[in-house]
C-alpha cells in the first residue's frame, strides 16, 4: 500500500508588513484550528487517510506548529523545528530530498505551490504556463501593503509590471504624497525605486535589480519614509531573527545595524558606506543559509538607489524625509496656530517652554530643550513644528 | 570512486563523498578552520574555511562541501580572504582578547587565525564590545568565560553528539546567542558531569580547566603521553607538566580506546600526585610504636630481615603478599616472582579478588579464558547490549560513551538489568529491575524464553559448545512467571528482553561488579557465558561477554600472576611442566600448592597461620568486607610492610612503610579491560626519596638472598614475554603507538581484537547448568533493608587518590547514603539528614541522599569514604569458587541518630 504523508507546517508569519514599528503577526492559533478543522473534515469525507474513496491510494495530512521564528522559513531549520530541535539551518548537501525530516527523503513545498497543483492537474501544465513571463510561469500572490490606497493579497500573472501592481491595483500613494520606494520579497528583499516601476515582477528581473521574490511581500513607501531608516528597520528584523549559528549573520548583521543606527543619528562617516558594502558582500558570500545571504539586500539596494539620502544623513546630518528623530534640530512654536492652551508647558519634562504675557503664546528655549518631542505630540493644534 | 578537481590551480584527486577540506588536507593545501574538529560532526558554523568554487552568489565552507568532478576551488583569492578576514574581525569584535593572561594563549585557534590572516586589531573597523558577560566559575573543574566564546558550537556538539550528556546548548538567538549549561543555570546546578569534553574541544579560552588557571601556559608545558590510572578503560592521557607538577590533562584525540574523551577523574583527578601528603621517605616503628623516618638501607634491611625471620620460624606460607591493580604489569610480575621465587609461597593475591575473581574463574570454566572477549571499539557496531550489574556511566564513563553512541546514534537496543536506576536506564529500551542477588534466576529466565521460543543458535551450539543438555534441563524450570516471583521482574518484560537480545545480529553482554560481588559470583558469570553461547554471540565482532574491569591494571595484575593459583599468563602453579619452566627461568624451587586468597589470608591471620603481610599499593582497610575483622587481623599480624604513595588507612597499621612512585613517575605498562597492553610513561620526578615499586622489591629480594636486578621496566617486559605465552610478542618498543591486545604470542603478531574466533580457548565452549541460590544474608525483621555498595563517578576505589584531589573531593566531599523516597519518608529522613546504618558487623553514619535510583527497601552506599566506610557493614561471606566476598548484598537497618 502506498502511504503518503504530508506534514503541513504552520510557519508563524513574523514578517513586518510596513516600516512602521508595528509588525503584524498572524494568529497561529486561529490558523491552526481552522486548518485542523479542514483536515478533519476531509478525513470524515474519506478524502484523507487509508484507501481514499475505496482506492488503494492512502494519503494523510499532519499539522505541526512551527517554531515561530523567521529562520524556520529556511527548509533545514523548519525540519529541525518539526523534529523538536533548535531551529538552526544545516548545510546542504545532504539535501532534504535525499535526507530530510527524521533522516528520510523529504519534499518541502510552500502552501502557495500546493495551491497551484489542483489547477495544473485539472487544466494541464500548458494552461498553467499560458500566463507568466518567459521563465517565470503562472501566477503569484503578492502581499501588497504599506503607504498605498488599496492593500491586501493580490494574485497576478508573473511578469506583471510593478507599476500595475502599485498604481492600477494598489491605487497609488495616498493623496498628497508621492511614490518613493518599494520593498519586495520581505525583510531580506531589496528596496526598489521609481526607476523600477516598469520592472516585470518575475524571479529573474527582481534578482537582477538586487531584490528577490521571497515571500511575495510588496511594501510601498512614499515620500514620508526615509530609506536609511527603512534599511535599518529591515536589517534590525533579520538581525533579531538570525539563528546565531554562523559568524557573518550573527555578528555581521549586528555590526551593520550599528553602523546604520549611527548614520540615522547623524554620527555616520563617509567611509561607512564602503564598509557597509564590504560587509554586505562578505556576509552574502559566506553566510550558512539564505537568511544571512539575503539579509544585507535592503542595505545594498538603498545605498544603490538612494545614495543621496545616505549622504544627507552623513554629510549634512539631515533626514530629508523627516523620519530620523535624532536629527531633529529642535522645535519652534508657530504663534499663528498656538492657542495658548498651556498643554505643551505641562508636558515638557525639562521646563523649556514658557508662556509669555500678554498673549501667553508658548516659547521654546532651545538651550534647555532636549528634543524629546513630547510637546510636538501633545499639541492639539499642530502648532509645534520640527526644525530640521 | 575517484573524483578529480583543481585546488588553487593544482589538479588533485579525492574520493567521492570527501569534502574539499579533507582533500585539501590530504594534498597539504592549507585551509584555515575554526569550528571544524576531527572528532565532531561538522556544522559549518564559523565560515572561516570558506572557499570559492566558482559560484557568483556565494562562497562555500570547505569543511561541509563535498567535492565534485572538475570542481575548481580557489582557497586564497581576494574574495575568499576578504570574507575570511571579515568573519574573523567580526568574531574578534565580540571576543575578549585577553591573550596576555589567557590559558589558551599559544594554543588558541583564534589567535592563530589572526596571525595567519595578518589582522591588525588597531585598524579593524570594529571595536570589541559586549564582552562583560558574567563568568561562570561555579564548578570546581570547568571555568566558563562566555566573553572568550566564539560560538563555534564544538562544545555543544561534544556534549550532545559525542558524550550524549545533553547538558550544553544554545540560549537566545542571533547576536545574543550564548552557550549555556542546562536551562541556563550555573554549571554546578546543571546535570554536568564535568567530563571536560567541552574543554578538550574548545578552540579558545572560553572553556578551560579551572584548577589549571595561572598554573602554566602552553609554551611552558611539557607533554607526556601515558595511560590513565583510574578505571579499566585505559584512556590515553596527555599529561602536561611544568616544574615537575602536573598542570593539566587532555585526552589523546587519536587514541584508540578513548578518542580524546576522559571522565572527571581522568581529566581532573591528578593533583594527588603532587600532594604534600605523599610519603617521601621510609617509615619504621620506633620503640614507642610511633612512626619515625628511616633510611632506605635501614628500612630494607628491616623488611628483609623480618621476612626471613618469619619464613624461618613459621614457613613461607605464613607470609602473604598483596600485589596491586594500580601498579604496572612489570611491578606485578616482579612482585609475584619475588613471592614465589624468593619467599617461596604462592600466597599472592590482589584486589581482583574483590572485583573480578569470579570473572576469571567463570569464564575460564566456560570459555577457557577469563577476560573481556571483545574490544571497546566494537561496541559501536553492537546491535543489542545487555548491561547487567554495571553502572557504566559512572564507573566506565568512556565505555558508556560508546554504548550511548551505538544506542542513540545507530538505534542499537539496550537492555539494562540493574536493581538501581543507573544512568543508562535513561537510554535503555528495557530496564529489568531485578532484586539484588537474583541474577542467576534472571539470566536463566531469559534463556528459558529463548529456548522456549526457539530463538537459540542451534548451529553454534552444535559446532562450538558442549554440555547443552545440562543447561537446557536447568533453565527449563525457570519460567518467566517463576522468575518474576524470584526477581520481581515482570514476566512479559523478561520475554521482551529475551527476544530483543536473542534476535539481535550482534549482541553483547556487559557486566561488572553487580554480577561478580556475590556469593554466587561465579554462577552469575557462568550464566552470562551460557546466554552468550546459547545465542551464538561469542567469537564474533561486536558481541561477546564483556566484563568491565574496575581498575586501571586489574587485568594486568591478573595476567602477570598476582593470583595464588597461576603464574603470569594464567599458567597453573599445580602443573608440573609449567612449574619446571618457571623454576628454570627464575632459578628457584617453587611451591607446588596454590596460595591463599586475600579474604582467606585475613581469616588465616586470626588463626595465626599468616604471620606477615607485604602489601603493595592496596588498601584493604577500606576495600575489604567487614572492616572490623580486617582491623583485628592487621593488628594481630607479626609483621606488616606497606608500600604505598600515602600513609593509607592500611599503612597506619604497618611496621614498615615504604614510599613508592605513582603512575606519573614511572615507565611501564597497564593492561586495560579489553586486554590492551599500553604504555605508562614517566612525566614527573618522584617526590623525596620514594622509589619505584619494582626497584624496592628487587632490593628486598636481593637482601633476602635472591639477587634480583633489572635495568629498566622494558627489561622486565622482555622477561615477561619469555615466560608468558599470551604476552610472548609484547615489547615496550611495539607498544609505543597504540598498544597491543593479548593474546600476542610472537613478535610479529598483531594482537587479538576478540577472543574465541574459530574455537574457544578451551576448545569447545562449555555450558553449565546453574541453579539460583539466594544471597547469603537477606533483609529480615532486625535488619530490614538490603544494602548494596559500589562506586561514584567522582571517586575511585578507597579514595586514596580521589579524596586527595581538590576537584573530585569538592564535587563529592562526603559519603551519600542513597535511600528511596518512600523509605526516607517512613524513616522521617530528609535529603541531607544524618543517618545511621548498621549491619550485624558494624555501624556507620552518613548523609541521606533521597533518590529513586534506590529501589524500595534498598540502600546504596559507595565504599570510597574511610570515615563512613561501607565495608564496615558488608558481609565477608565468600563465593566458594572464586572466594569473592558478597559486597553487593547484605542486610542493614537504618536509624535517624
Amino acid at each position: 500500500m502506498n502511504i503518503l504523508r504530508y506534514r503541513y507546517v504552520l510557519q508563524q508569519e513574523t514578517l513586518p508588513t510596513s516600516p512602521s514599528r508595528d509588525s503584524v503577526r498572524t494568529a497561529v492559533g486561529e490558523t491552526h484550528s481552522s486548518s485542523q478543522i479542514a483536515v478533519e473534515q476531509a478525513r470524515e469525507l474519506g478524502l484523507l487517510g487509508d484507501n481514499i474513496l475505496g482506492s488503494s491510494f492512502s494519503f494523510d495530512v499532519d499539522i505541526a506548529r512551527g517554531g515561530g521564528a523567521f529562520v524556520c522559513g529556511e527548509e533545514t531549520a523548519l525540519m529541525a523545528a518539526i523534529e523538536g530541535k533548535r531551529a538552526m539551518p544545516t548545510t546542504r548537501p545532504p539535501f532534504p530530498s535525499t535526507k530530510g525530516l527524521w533522516g528520510k527523503p523529504t519534499a518541502i513545498n510552500n502552501v502557495e505551490t500546493l495551491a497551484h497543483v489542483p489547477k495544473i492537474i485539472r487544466d494541464g501544465p500548458d494552461k498553467f504556463a499560458e500566463v507568466g513571463s518567459e521563465k517565470s510561469k503562472g501566477t503569484k500572490v503578492f502581499c501588497l501593503t504599506g503607504a498605498i490606497q488599496n492593500s491586501g493579497a493580490v494574485e497576478v500573472p508573473l511578469g506583471t509590471a510593478l507599476r500595475t501592481l502599485v498604481f492600477d491595483i494598489g491605487g497609488g500613494p495616498y493623496e498628497g504624497r508621492s511614490f518613493k520606494a518599494v520593498q519586495t520579497g520581505g525583510p531580506s528583499g531589496g528596496c526598489l525605486s521609481e526607476e523600477h516601476l516598469d520592472l516585470a515582477l518575475d524571479y529573474e528581473s527582481l534578482q537582477a535589480a538586487g531584490s528577490i521574490m521571497g515571500s511575495g511581500g510588496v511594501v510601498v513607501m512614499d515620500n514620508t519614509s526615509c530609506t536609511v531608516d527603512v534599511a535599518k528597520f529591515f536589517l534590525g528584523f533579520t538581525t533579531a531573527e538570525s539563528c546565531g549559528q554562523c559568524t557573518p549573520c550573527r555578528v555581521g548583521l549586528k555590526r551593520m545595524h550599528e553602523i546604520l543606527d549611527r548614520i540615522t543619528r547623524g554620527e555616520g562617516k563617509l567611509e561607512d558606506l564602503e564598509l557597509l558594502k564590504y560587509m554586505s558582500t562578505g556576509i552574502i558570500d559566506s553566510s550558512l543559509c539564505a537568511l544571512g545571504r539575503s539579509a544585507p539586500n535592503p542595505v545594498l539596494t538603498t545605498i544603490k538607489y538612494f545614495e543621496d539620502e545616505y549622504l544627507a544623513h552623513i554629510n549634512e546630518k539631515r533626514c530629508p524625509a523627516g523620519v530620523c528623530d535624532a536629527l531633529i534640530k529642535g522645535y519652534h512654536v508657530d504663534s499663528e496656530l498656538c492657542k495658548s492652551c498651556g498643554i505643551c508647558v505641562k508636558e515638557c519634562p525639562v521646563g523649556a517652554i514658557t508662556q509669555i504675557e500678554p498673549d501667553k503664546k508658548a516659547l521654546i528655549n532651545s538651550d534647555t530643550c532636549i528634543k524629546c518631542g513630547q510637546c510636538y505630540t501633545a499639541c492639539p493644534f499642530n502648532a509645534i513644528k520640527e526644525v530640521w | 570512486m575517484s573524483v578529480e578537481l583543481t585546488i588553487d590551480g593544482t589538479r588533485v584527486t579525492g574520493k567521492k563523498g570527501q569534502t574539499i577540506l579533507e582533500v585539501a588536507q590530504e594534498n597539504r593545501i592549507h585551509i584555515p578552520t575554526l569550528c571544524h574538529h576531527s572528532l565532531l560532526p561538522t556544522n559549518g558554523a564559523c565560515r572561516i574555511c570558506v572557499v570559492d568554487i566558482g559560484r557568483k552568489d556565494r562562497l562555500e565552507a570547505a569543511c561541509t562541501t563535498p567535492i565534485t568532478n572538475d570542481m575548481k576551488v580557489e582557497t586564497k583569492s581576494k574574495r575568499v580572504l576578504d570574507a575570511r578576514r571579515l568573519n574573523l574581525e567580526l568574531l574578534l569584535s565580540n571576543h575578549r582578547a585577553d591573550c596576555v593572561t589567557c590559558e589558551q594563549d599559544g594554543q588558541c585557534i583564534l589567535q592563530d587565525l589572526a596571525y595567519e590572516l595578518e589582522l591588525d586589531l588597531h585598524k579593524t573597523a570594529f571595536k570589541p564590545q559586549d564582552i562583560d558577560k558574567p563568568v561562570d566559575d561555579s564548578s570546581p573543574a570547568i571555568l566558563y568565560d562566555p566573553n572568550m566564546c566564539v560560538l563555534c558550537g564544538r562544545c555543544i556538539s561534544a556534549c550532545n553528539n559525542i558524550r550524549h550528556h545533553n547538558v550544553l546548548s544554545y540560549k537566545n538567538r542571533g547576536y545574543d546567542t550564548l552557550v549555556i549549561a542546562g536551562l541556563g543555570e550555573l554549571f554546578t546546578d546543571s546535570d554536568c558531569v564535568n567530563c571536560g569534553e567541552c574543554i578538550q574541544v574548545c578552540p579558545t579560552g572560553a572553556l578551560t580547566e579551572k584548577p589549571s588557571r595561572f598554573m602554566g601556559r602552553w609554551k611552558e608545558l611539557e607533554m607526556t603521553e601515558t595511560t590513565c590510572p583510574y578505571c579499566g578503560v585505559g584512556c590515553t592521557l596527555e599529561l602536561y607538566t611544568k616544574d615537575n607538577t602536573i598542570v593539566k590533562i587532555k585526552g589523546k584525540e587519536d587514541a584508540l580506546e578513548n578518542q580524546g574523551s576522559l571522565c572527571v577523574k581522568g581529566r581532573f583527578g591528578y593533583d594527588w600526585v603532587n600532594s604534600p601528603e605523599r610519603l617521601t621517605t621510609p617509615l619504621v616503628r620506633d620503640d614507642f610504636g610511633e612512626f619515625r623516618e628511616a633510611t632506605w638501607d635501614e628500612a630494607l634491611d628491616l623488611v628483609a630481615g623480618k621476612l626471613a625471620e618469619v619464613k624461618d620460624q613459621y614457613g613461607a606460607r605464613s607470609i602473604m603478599g598483596l600485589a596491586s591493580a594500580k601498579c604496572t604489569n612489570e611491578e606485578n610480575y616482579v612482585f609475584q616472582k619475588f613471592f614465589r621465587a624468593c619467599i617461596g609461597t604462592n600466597s599472592v593475591d590482589h584486589c581482583a579478588r574483590l572485583c573480578h575473581a569470579p570473572t576469571v574463574a567463570g569464564l575460564v570454566k566456560a570459555f577457557g579464558s577469563g577476560a573481556m572477549t571483545n574490544s571497546i571499539q566494537e561496541m559501536l557496531d553492537t546491535d543489542c547490549f545487555l548491561v547487567i550489574g554495571s553502572n557504566t556511566t559512572e564507573n566506565h564513563p568512556v565505555i558508556a560513551k560508546y554504548i550511548r553512541q551505538a544506542v542513540l546514534d545507530r538505534g542499537a537496543k539496550l537492555v539494562v538489568a540493574d536493581p538501581r536506576k543507573i544512568g543508562l536506564v535513561r537510554d535503555s529500551s528495557i530496564w529489568l529491575r531485578q532484586r539484588g542477588g537474583t541474577d542467576v534466576a534472571l539470566l536463566n529466565g531469559l534463556m528459558n524464553v529463548i529456548i522456549e521460543e526457539n530463538l537459540h543458535d542451534e548451529a553454534f551450539i552444535i559446532e562450538r559448545t558442549e554440555n547443552y543438555e545440562e543447561l537446557k534441563n536447568t533453565v527449563e524450570k525457570y519460567t518467566p512467571e517463576r522468575v518474576e516471583r524470584i526477581t520481581g521482574v515482570p514476566a512479559d518484560k523478561l520475554r521482551e528482553a529475551a527476544r530483543m537480545y536473542a534476535k539481535a545480529d550482534r549482541a553483547s553482554i556487559i557486566f561488572s561488579m553487580g554480577i561478580t560481588q556475590h556469593t554466587t559470583g561465579t554462577d552469575n558469570v557462568l550464566s552470562t557465558a551460557n546466554l552468550a553461547m546459547l545465542t551464538g554471540n561469542v567469537g564474533k565482532h561486536g558481541t561477546g561477554v564483556n566484563p568491565l574491569r574496575g581498575q586501571n591494571n586489574v587485568q594486568g595484575a591478573c595476567d602477570l600472576g598476582a593470583l595464588p593459583n597461576v603464574y603470569s599468563g594464567y599458567q597453573s602453579v599445580e602443573d608440573p611442566l609449567i612449574r619446571r619452566k618457571f623454576e628454570e627461568a627464575w632459578g628457584a624451587k617453587l611451591d607446588e600448592r596454590n596460595g591463599l586468597t586475600m579474604v582467606e589470608a585475613f581469616n588465616a591471620v586470626s588463626r595465626g597461620d599468616v604471620q606477615a603481610m607485604y602489601i603493595m599499593g592496596e588498601n584493604p582497610m577500606v576495600s575489604e568486607p567487614d572492616l572490623t575483622h580486617v582491623e583485628e587481623s592487621l593488628k594481630k599480624l607479626g609483621f606488616l610492610v606497606v608500600q604505598d604513595l600515602f600513609l593509607t588507612e592500611t599503612a597506619q597499621y604497618a611496621d614498615v612503610v615504604l614510599p613508592s612512585c605513582s603512575f606519573a613517575e614511572k615507565n611501564g605498562t597497564f593492561t586495560n579491560t579489553a586486554r590492551r597492553v599500553q604504555m605508562v610513561r614517566k612525566a614527573v620526578e618522584p617526590p623525596g626519596n620514594s622509589r619505584l615499586d619494582w626497584q624496592i622489591l628487587c632490593e628486598v629480594a636481593t637482601r633476602m638472598g635472591y639477587p634480583l636486578f633489572y635495568g629498566s621496566s622494558a627489561e622486565i617486559m622482555k622477561e615477561i614475554a619469555s615466560v608468558t605465552p599470551i604476552y610472548g610478542g609484547i615489547t615496550h618498543e611495539r607498544l609505543q603507538k597504540t598498544g597491543l591486545q593479548w593474546p600476542c604470542p610472537v613478535f610479529d603478531h598483531p594482537g587479538t581484537q576478540f577472543l574465541h574466533r574459530h574455537k574457544f580457548s578451551r576448545g569447545l565452549g562449555r555450558f553449565h547448568g546453574v541453579e539460583y541460590k539466594p544471597a547469603e544474608e537477606l533483609p529480615d525483621e532486625d535488619f530490614p533493608y538490603m544494602l548494596t555498595t559500589g562506586r561514584l563517578l567522582q571517586h575511585f576505589h578507597t579514595g586514596t587518590m580521589t579524596r586527595r584531589s581538590k576537584v573530585l573531593d569538592t564535587l563529592v566531599p562526603e559519603c551519600p547514603i542513597e535511600i528511596n523516597p518512600a523509605d526516607a519518608d517512613s524513616l522521617g529522613l530528609a535529603d541531607g539528614d544524618l543517618v545511621e546504618v548498621s549491619s550485624r558487623r558494624g555501624t556507620i553514619t552518613g548523609k541521606t541522599s533521597v533518590t529513586d535510583r534506590s529501589d524500595l527497601g534498598t540502600v546504596f552506599i559507595p565504599f570510597h569514604f574511610a570515615e563512613a566506610a561501607a565495608n564496615v557493614l558488608t558481609n565477608p561471606a565468600l563465593d566458594p569458587d572464586s572466594k569473592i566476598p558478597e559486597l553487593k548484598v547484605c542486610a542493614v537497618r537504618l536509624r535517624k541518630p
